[in-house]
């Protein structure tokens, strides 16, 4: 089934809204919220260009469960060692690529600009996501999500989700 | 060029007791950081380039550093590994301007100076001259106007190169253990699985004592310490060469005891019992090597770490980026025999390696706390003296011995002045 020009812009809305409440929930520090953004069954990939383009499959964070995600942000919160720091997401638009029955395939342009104590705002990540966004149900999740950031120099550590 | 007396200007003060004290200074002042790219890594040392499966084919090269300067790793027509320094014989620009590919030879694209995948000069546009003008001097030799070339050698598929023709052999410098440690893991053929690029705001030194130390392993690292893959209190050692540059530090996971362990280190904050993964596939492993170790750190004077964390294999090049940064170059590798489930172990262990690893990016954090603190500080030194203070060996993970043998080579390399 594919989409008509009306629901096309209804798919497009809700993918855009998705990667909108993804970039907000990590930028404001709900990141509790941010797996439910996924489905049980997920797949998010942060990979270096430098490895996407060779197609390699060495990521910086590979998870393909939610779990997985969520054991990320518990480490984020309990264990892991790192220096203060806040993330602000720019994104472009969002780009359908096809469709197939309920599932979206989209691109995004991004941007993660980083502030840490000192107060300075640099570029942290750039790059674009490529998603697949299931918009069955009572409200689209990542079926999975893609970051292959140009980024290949990572500034000091990557702890927060891109 | 001020030839800076490194060690007499602020000298230190006598302190008595053992342990190692080395002077803050040294990784602020940029008269240190100087005299190591000339002592060191221009010295009569070896450093780490590349591992021969990333040039595999005739024509292939990589372009990275050793200390600060560009060089290119090549694989020549004839099978041959060669480093050259990355600079054109004419006006010095680079000649090779991408990080990796296949070329036939190397051609500097501003004059277009040619130079075989060895280095040799092989072609000068306008050498004769054009129209009967112009033209090299009739002198002019093109076997003089190559690229520099370094002495290259390998020991199981790392290819090492050096500045100097002077300096000891490859396998010397290495020494037995470094060489039988390189051999364990490099057993069979690899395949690379991808690179990561790391930017840590700090001293290059700093890592350098981060890789030598099994004292702050379980103590930084929550996921070591809370999921047995590296405790303290684990069967393993604190080893050097006979020269004490290089330092392998070993663990065999399967001696944990958690009852026992968690009595030994008490109410840690990185023995969590509390903490708890949903999703324990992240941890899954499979023993690959006989002899039951789960971890080893090899760290190799001056640039390399060799490392084995349960299934994670990886090599990581220090490059050096002034005195208050170096790029940390993680090349992750499996072998080229892995069957598709331990090709999947091993990504999915990786989440815990490399910049965005849950055990590594803390060496980050742990290196940049020490370089915002140094600032400005001339007097100072630190206290090194777990284990005794002395560049020895341990039968155990409870010592900084081989930091301490690190500054022993590095005074005699560089210079500073140590505790009476």
């Amino acid at each position: 089934m594919e989409f008509a020009t009306s629901e096309r812009l209804q798919v497009q809305q809700l993918v855009t809204e998705l990667n909108a409440l993804h970039a907000e929930l990590i930028d404001d520090d709900r990141l509790e919220e941010w797996p439910e953004l996924f489905a049980t069954d997920c797949n998010y990939t942060v990979i270096a260009r430098e490895n996407f383009e060779r197609n390699l499959s060495l990521a910086a964070v590979f998870c393909d469960s939610r779990g997985m995600l969520v054991d990320r942000i518990v480490s984020l919160r309990k264990a892991n060692i790192y220096p203060v720091h806040g993330y602000r997401h720019i994104l472009g638009p969002s780009r359908l690529i096809s469709t197939s029955g309920f599932q979206a395939k989209v691109q995004t342009n991004y941007t993660v600009l980083m502030t840490r104590t000192d107060g300075n705002t640099t570029i942290y990540n750039s790059g674009k996501y490529i998603d697949e966004i299931d918009c069955g149900g009572d409200r689209p999740l990542f079926r999975s999500k893609l970051a292959v950031f140009d980024t290949n120099l990572i500034d000091t550590m990557m702890v927060r989700p891109i | 060029m001020n030839d800076i007396a490194l060690n007499a200007e602020t000298p230190l003060q006598p302190v008595a007791g053992a342990g190692c004290r080395v002077p803050y200074r040294v990784f602020t002042d940029p008269a240190y950081y100087q005299r190591e790219q000339e002592n060191i890594f221009k010295g009569e040392t070896w450093s780490f380039v590349a591992l021969e499966a990333e040039v595999p084919e005739p024509g292939d090269f990589k372009s990275t550093f050793i200390g600060e300067t560009p060089v290119i790793v090549t694989r020549a027509s004839d099978g041959t590994v060669h480093v050259v320094v990355n600079r054109c014989a004419h006006r010095g620009a680079l000649v090779c301007r991408e990080v990796r590919g296949n070329r036939p030879n190397l051609e500097c694209v501003y004059h277009q100076w040619a130079y075989d995948l060895e280095g040799n000069l092989i072609g000068v546009p306008f050498r004769r001259g054009l129209k009967g003008q112009g033209g090299m001097p009739g002198d002019f030799d093109m076997t003089q106007h190559g690229l520099r070339k370094l002495q290259t050698h390998s020991v199981g598929g790392l290819v090492f190169a050096s500045f100097s023709e002077t300096v000891e052999p490859l396998r010397d410098f290495l020494g037995p253990i470094v060489v039988e440690q390189i051999e364990r893991i490099m057993c069979k053929p690899i395949q690379v699985l991808g690179d990561q690029r790391q930017l840590v705001h700090g001293n290059w030194k700093l890592y350098a004592e981060n890789t030598r130390d099994p004292y702050h392993a379980s103590l930084l690292h929550l996921f070591h310490n809370t999921f047995g893959l590296y405790r303290s209190t684990q069967t393993g050692k604190s080893v050097m060469d006979a020269n004490k540059r290089h330092s392998l530090l070993y663990s065999i996971a399967a001696s944990n005891d958690d009852a026992a362990d968690k009595q030994a280190y008490g109410d840690s904050r990185t023995f969590d019992t509390e903490f708890k993964l949903q999703d324990m596939s992240l941890l899954k492993g499979r023993q690959e090597f006989d002899d039951g170790v789960t971890l080893v750190i090899l760290a190799v004077f001056p640039n390399l770490v060799l490392q084995q964390i349960q299934n994670t294999l990886a090599v990581r090049q220090i490059v050096t980026k002034g005195t208050d940064a170096f790029e940390l170059v993680w090349t992750h590798f499996g072998y080229a025999d892995d069957d598709a489930e331990m090709q999947a172990i091993r990504l999915k262990q990786t989440n815990l390696i490399g910049p965005a690893g849950l055990i590594s990016m803390e060496d980050g954090e742990a290196v940049e706390i020490v370089q915002n603190a140094i600032i400005g500080e001339n007097q100072a030194t630190s206290y090194i003296a777990m284990g005794g203070g002395r560049a020895e060996n341990a039968d155990h993970l409870v010592t900084e011995g081989a930091i301490v043998g690190f500054w022993e080579n590095y005074e005699k390399l560089v210079g500073y002045g140590t505790a009476p």
